[in-house]
């Protein structure tokens, strides 16, 4: 049950979602804290790197995931009419989220042309200078980016809980496992 | 009272050589540069410079202790050439440009040491704190320019204290304190 069906997701579509869940919460935590590192802390560097490298691999995923479920079917909303409408405007949201916080990171280290290594595997190349202070703009943009989406996960995972506890429907339940098709 | 005459005779004669005048940093043709260089770790330099600021100077090559000068620089404009670092640097940790987009320098007096030699004193503005500093200076050269101007270059070198100036971050005992590394040419307004 790898792809999705009208009713429920398959396990692809389920890995792609709870391992996106998962590293972004890590790379907002991280992030979080790694601004505030001291010069002499031993993750003054190593926190950067891992958050870049991390957040860069994340990028290719989120574009595979992004056209793999552009070949999907869907399954059909459960909710009413406005909960639906909600819903996709909130995913459609999430994905214009995590991608403007790909493109603000990047631009914030390759600002002076310096590209981004991804552990020791490979280089991501700059595309230079945009704009002037490119880096402090990407920077300001990048902070509240993350704190959007953050917030607006949050939503979405309470909103995927309120389904599941007060409507008793199959909204979560079908991203944790694929259902059985019901005739 | 003839010898006295003759003094007064030379000194009308070769008053034009010398005018108090009024400079301009050449700022348009980047012919003025303020670089900076602190310790990194007590291992190297590094360096790094300030791309905008602007500044005038009133000078008289018979007088320099008449002379006066003040600067004002962008503090946003720093480049040390590495973007995670100067956007590190222009943040609260360091210069703050948010809230401190200026630096500045006024000059309080000049004294004039011989051999184009000046030590020059005034009041250094950073991250919103003042101090008083001195800069040692001396005059490269003057003269006429090939396109109608007139120009006068110096350079000056000073040092400070970060911690005088509110930076506190701790970059280790090597790096308290910061080279000021002053070239410019003023064009005569």
């Amino acid at each position: 049950m790898l792809k999705n069906t009208s009713q429920s997701y398959g396990w692809i579509s389920i890995l792609l979602h709870w391992l996106s869940a998962v590293v972004v919460i890590a790379l907002f935590a991280v992030g979080f804290w790694m601004v505030d590192l001291n010069y002499y802390s031993e993750w003054y560097r190593t926190a950067p790197y891992y958050h870049k490298s991390v957040g860069l691999l994340l990028a290719f995923i989120i574009l595979f995931r992004v056209l793999w479920r552009s070949r999907q079917i869907n399954p059909k909303p459960l909710g009413k009419p406005f909960e639906n409408k909600a819903a996709t405007l909130v995913h459609r949201l999430i994905y214009l989220l995590m991608f403007s916080l790909f493109i603000s990171g990047y631009l914030i280290s390759t600002a002076d042309g310096r590209g981004i290594d991804v552990f020791d595997w490979f280089t991501v190349p700059s595309i230079g200078e945009l704009i002037a202070n490119q880096e402090d703009i990407a920077g300001l943009i990048h902070e509240w980016l993350a704190y959007s989406l953050i917030a607006l996960a949050s939503v979405h995972a309470l909103a995927a809980i309120k389904h599941h506890m007060i409507d008793k429907d199959n909204t979560l339940k079908r991203m944790l496992k694929p259902l059985e098709e019901k005739l | 009272m003839k010898k006295t005459l003759i003094a007064a005779g030379f000194a009308v004669l070769l008053s034009p050589l010398a005018q108090a005048a009024d400079y301009a940093l050449d700022v348009k043709g980047a012919h003025a540069f303020i670089n900076f260089k602190i310790k990194h770790l007590g291992y190297s330099w590094l360096t790094g410079r300030f791309n905008d600021f602007d500044g005038t100077f009133n000078y008289d090559a018979a007088a320099p202790d008449a002379a006066k000068i003040s600067v004002t620089i962008d503090t946003k404009s720093i480049d040390s050439n590495h973007a995670e670092r100067d956007k590190h640097l222009r943040g609260k940790d360091f210069l703050n440009v948010g809230k401190h987009p200026q630096a500045n320098f006024v000059s309080t007096s000049i004294k004039d040491l011989g051999n184009d030699k000046l030590k020059v004193s005034g009041n250094f503005t950073l991250n919103g704190m003042t101090n008083p500093i001195i800069i040692n200076a001396e005059k490269i050269g003057e003269g006429d320019d090939p396109w109608g101007g007139y120009r006068v270059g110096f350079s000056g070198t000073t040092t400070i204290a970060l911690a005088d100036y509110g930076i506190t971050y701790n970059l280790g005992p090597a790096s308290t304190h910061v080279d000021l590394e002053l070239h410019i040419e003023g064009i005569k307004k």
